[in-house]
């Protein structure tokens, strides 16, 4: 593999990803802005499972688990976002902050 | 008597007076309002005609019969079958109930159509009828129950239809008092009856029949000779007779127990006339002659009757001779004759004893309702004191009474001489010297008292006031007095004198009930020789003959001055006997007071004893239930609140983590990720 690029780039890259998403996730007041970060850390999770793949010498293990990722991924967007637009129709915000009638 | 014809009509005699007294009762208010009294008269009275119809025709029925086949038998359904006690409901007609049932419905009828116009302007009409009907009906069943537990049902049912009838006129307590006084006085007859029952039934069982059936007593009776009680050794036919006796006295109104009969006139007078005189208090004469077959078997019973049955006939005869009031006279009058029917019962003359019965019916019942008459035409005075001359402006009353008086003196040929004379001969001829002495008396003294009360109600001039005189009336019942003075009359010719003819039909009649071989040795007389029979007639009829003599001369010709007699010993004999010796006040220290004290002291104790120890024991459960609620209170409820306390505060404390906020928990997930990987990197470490 050419210009030296080993499985510790591609893991600090899924490590830079992830930790975007997960700033993300928890910085994020707007509800659509933490789905977002969410699907930043299951696509540094995809990278992991490539950059596995590849380097393991597996044939396409890590591929199909990253299509199934994809596919959750997707799966996941859908009942989030279907979530978020039933709480803006009841709060008319999607600011979670404002959500907050469920506490104890 | 063992094969008893099977009929079936005798329920209808009883059943007819009971349908009266059902529909009088249940409809009576809403016939006699709608229909009018006439309805309740068509039912009160046709039942006890009709009744006395089929009573008749059974009666022709019945002399078809041979003599020993005159027994019929009505089978309704099984009563009660306990242990050894076998009870139907069972009607048994034999010549004794035949002549009782035809006075009940004949008499009975009689006195039911006088009512209609004695209690013509009464309110509650339809209720009187009902209560006699109830009571023709309870009578008939005493009469032809077939076992004496049936027997007593009548016996009691007489006793509360006679209470309801003194008290008919409730308003006044005077009445209330005497029907309690009635009823009261015939429970303790009727606890004696009940006991003789047991102790008869008792006998029977250890013998091996346990029975209660009348003609199966009458079978077995023979065998109870020399049976003793298991107690005290008591003869079983004694002692039940001697109880069953007592239980009479209540009934028919003997020493002890006559109080209640005078008192019993406080109800309207034709029940005076049928119940305290023609029929229900006959019951204990009839009792005494259905069970001949025992009494026979106990000669010291039989003797305790006709001496009690003689005292009393001369005792109320003498109370008699005072009484101012014409209906006391009368009861009294009842009393003394009841003591010459159980004076003759007592001796052995059954026949003779059951036959003054049915000419008592008659010459007592036309007495009363004789009576009835006056007092209605004096707008309800009593007091013969205020009568008077009455003769003039009630012709016909007076002539049935006449002839009435005529026959309760033994008058030859009316029907009481044929039947008091007979008993008193009987009682002579049986060797009961003191009773005949007794009845004797009797006689004398009933001539006197019932003349004095024609004297002073028919004779001499009218001394109530004007109002009354102009108020008074013959009675538009009089027929009915006439058929009873008839009666009074003619009554007697079933049974005359045996030394004038010796044709006598009405024992002839009787006799198959007084058949059991240890009865016709009783009744068998010492004595047979018809010339002493006609020489007693003689000393019986010249002391009557007397006592209407001094009867008249006092008040009538008013030559002799009562005073004269009444003045003896300085008043104080009249006194008594005008206060009836006192009895009823003795009875009232020595029963009656005694009796509320101790009820009083009983409801002291009631009150302060057993309450205070129900109320003590109150108090400590009180004390006990309140500790309770304490311990309940502090200690369990303690418990479970403080569990419940415990858990809320925890949940309280809790509930803060739960904020609601997805970063806050995205923080803490992190945070915990951390720390699992901080703790699993120092743990690796190490």
């Amino acid at each position: 593999m050419g210009g030296g690029i080993t499985l510790y780039h591609f893991l600090v890259l899924s490590l830079i990803v992830f930790g975007l998403g997960m700033y993300c996730v928890l910085s994020r007041r707007n509800a659509i802005g933490i789905l977002m970060g969410v699907e930043l850390i299951l696509n540094s999770a995809n990278i992991n499972y490539l950059a596995f793949n590849f380097y393991g010498g597996a044939k396409y293990d890590g591929q199909i688990f990253a299509i199934f990722v994809i596919m959750l991924a997707a799966a996941e967007a859908v009942v989030g976002l279907a979530v978020v637009l039933a709480i803006y129709q009841n709060f008319r915000t999607i600011d979670v902050s404002a959500t907050e009638t469920m506490s104890g | 008597m063992d094969h008893p014809i099977p009929v079936s009509f005798i329920r209808l005699i009883i059943l007819l007076p009971l349908v009266g007294a059902t529909i009088n009762f249940l409809l009576g208010p809403w016939l006699q309002k709608n229909v009018g009294k006439v309805a309740i008269n068509i039912v009160g009275c046709g039942a006890v005609i009709a009744a006395f119809a089929i009573a008749v025709s059974a009666l022709v029925r019945m002399l078809h019969l041979v003599p020993d086949d005159r027994f019929m038998i009505d089978y309704l359904w099984p009563w009660m079958h306990i242990g050894g006690l076998d009870l139907d409901i069972a009607f048994w007609l034999d010549p004794l109930s035949m002549i009782m049932t035809l006075i009940i419905t004949g008499v009975g009828g009689l006195i039911h159509i006088y009512s209609t116009g004695y209690m013509h302007d009464e309110d509650s009409y339809w209720r009187f009828f009902g209560w006699l009907n109830l009571f023709t009906f309870a009578m008939l069943t005493l009469v032809l129950g077939d076992n004496l537990w049936l027997m007593f049902v009548g016996w009691e049912g007489v006793g509360l239809c006679s209470f309801a009838l003194i008290g008919f006129w409730y308003t006044t307590l005077a009445n209330t008092t005497a029907g309690n006084k009635a009823f009261i006085v015939n429970r303790v007859g009727d606890l004696a009856f009940v006991m003789a029952l047991y102790a008869l039934f008792q006998g029977l069982g250890a013998i091996g029949h346990p029975t209660l059936v009348t003609r199966e007593i009458a079978k077995y009776a023979p065998m109870l000779a020399g049976v003793h009680m298991p107690y005290f050794g008591w003869s079983v036919v004694g002692f039940s007779t001697l109880l069953m006796f007592i239980g009479a006295t209540g009934k028919s109104a003997q020493i002890p127990l006559y109080v209640w009969l005078p008192d019993a006139m406080a109800g309207p007078t034709p029940v005076s006339a049928l119940i305290h005189a023609a029929t229900m208090v006959t019951a204990g004469i009839y009792m005494v002659a259905r069970l001949n077959f025992l009494f026979s078997m106990a000669p010291a019973t039989m003797t305790v009757i006709a001496v009690i049955g003689g005292l009393t006939a001369l005792f109320a005869a003498t109370i008699g001779l005072a009484q101012n009031d014409i209906k006391k006279v009368l009861a009294y009058s009842t009393v003394s004759q009841l003591g010459y029917m159980f004076a003759a019962v007592g001796v052995g003359a059954y026949a003779a004893g059951v036959f003054h019965l049915m000419t008592h019916a008659f010459f007592k019942a036309c007495l009363f309702l004789g009576s009835g008459s006056v007092i209605h035409a004096m707008g309800g005075e009593q007091d013969m004191r205020k009568m008077g001359g009455l003769r003039h402006k009630m012709p016909i009353t007076f002539i049935t009474f006449l002839a009435a008086t005529l026959a309760i003196a033994g008058v030859p040929p009316f029907a009481g001489f044929m039947s008091k004379d007979e008993i008193i001969w009987q009682a002579y001829a049986h060797g009961h010297v003191f009773v005949w002495l007794l009845l004797l008396a009797g006689a004398a003294l009933t001539v006197f008292y019932m003349f004095r009360q024609v004297y002073m109600t028919f004779f001499g001039e009218f001394r109530g006031t004007h109002e009354q005189e102009h108020h008074l009336h013959e009675s538009s019942m009089s027929y009915v007095l006439i058929v009873l003075g008839a009666l009074s009359v003619v009554g007697g010719l079933g049974n005359i004198p045996e030394f004038i003819v010796s044709w006598k039909p009405f024992e002839e009649f009787l006799d198959p009930v007084f058949s059991s071989e240890v009865t016709r040795h009783v009744v068998e007389s010492h004595i047979r020789s018809h010339s002493t029979e006609a020489i007693f007639a003689l000393i019986t009829f010249s002391l009557v003959v007397a006592g209407w003599y001094f009867a008249d001369m006092m008040y009538r010709q008013q030559t002799m001055d009562p005073e004269r007699f009444s003045s003896i010993g300085g008043g104080a004999l009249y006194d008594l006997v005008l206060n009836k010796y006192y009895v009823d006040e003795i009875y009232d220290r020595a029963f009656v007071q005694p009796y509320l004290m101790a009820t009083r002291a009983l409801a002291w104790f009631d009150l302060h004893i057993i309450d205070g120890v129900v109320n003590f024991a109150a108090v400590v459960i009180l004390f006990l239930s309140w500790l309770s609620g304490l311990f309940d209170h502090y200690v369990v409820d303690g418990l479970v609140n403080a569990a419940s306390i415990i858990t809320l505060d925890v949940g309280n404390r809790l509930r803060r983590l739960q904020t609601g906020s997805i970063n806050g928990y995205l923080y803490g997930i992190l945070a915990a990720v951390m720390l699992i990987l901080l703790v699993r990197a120092v743990a690796r470490a190490g």
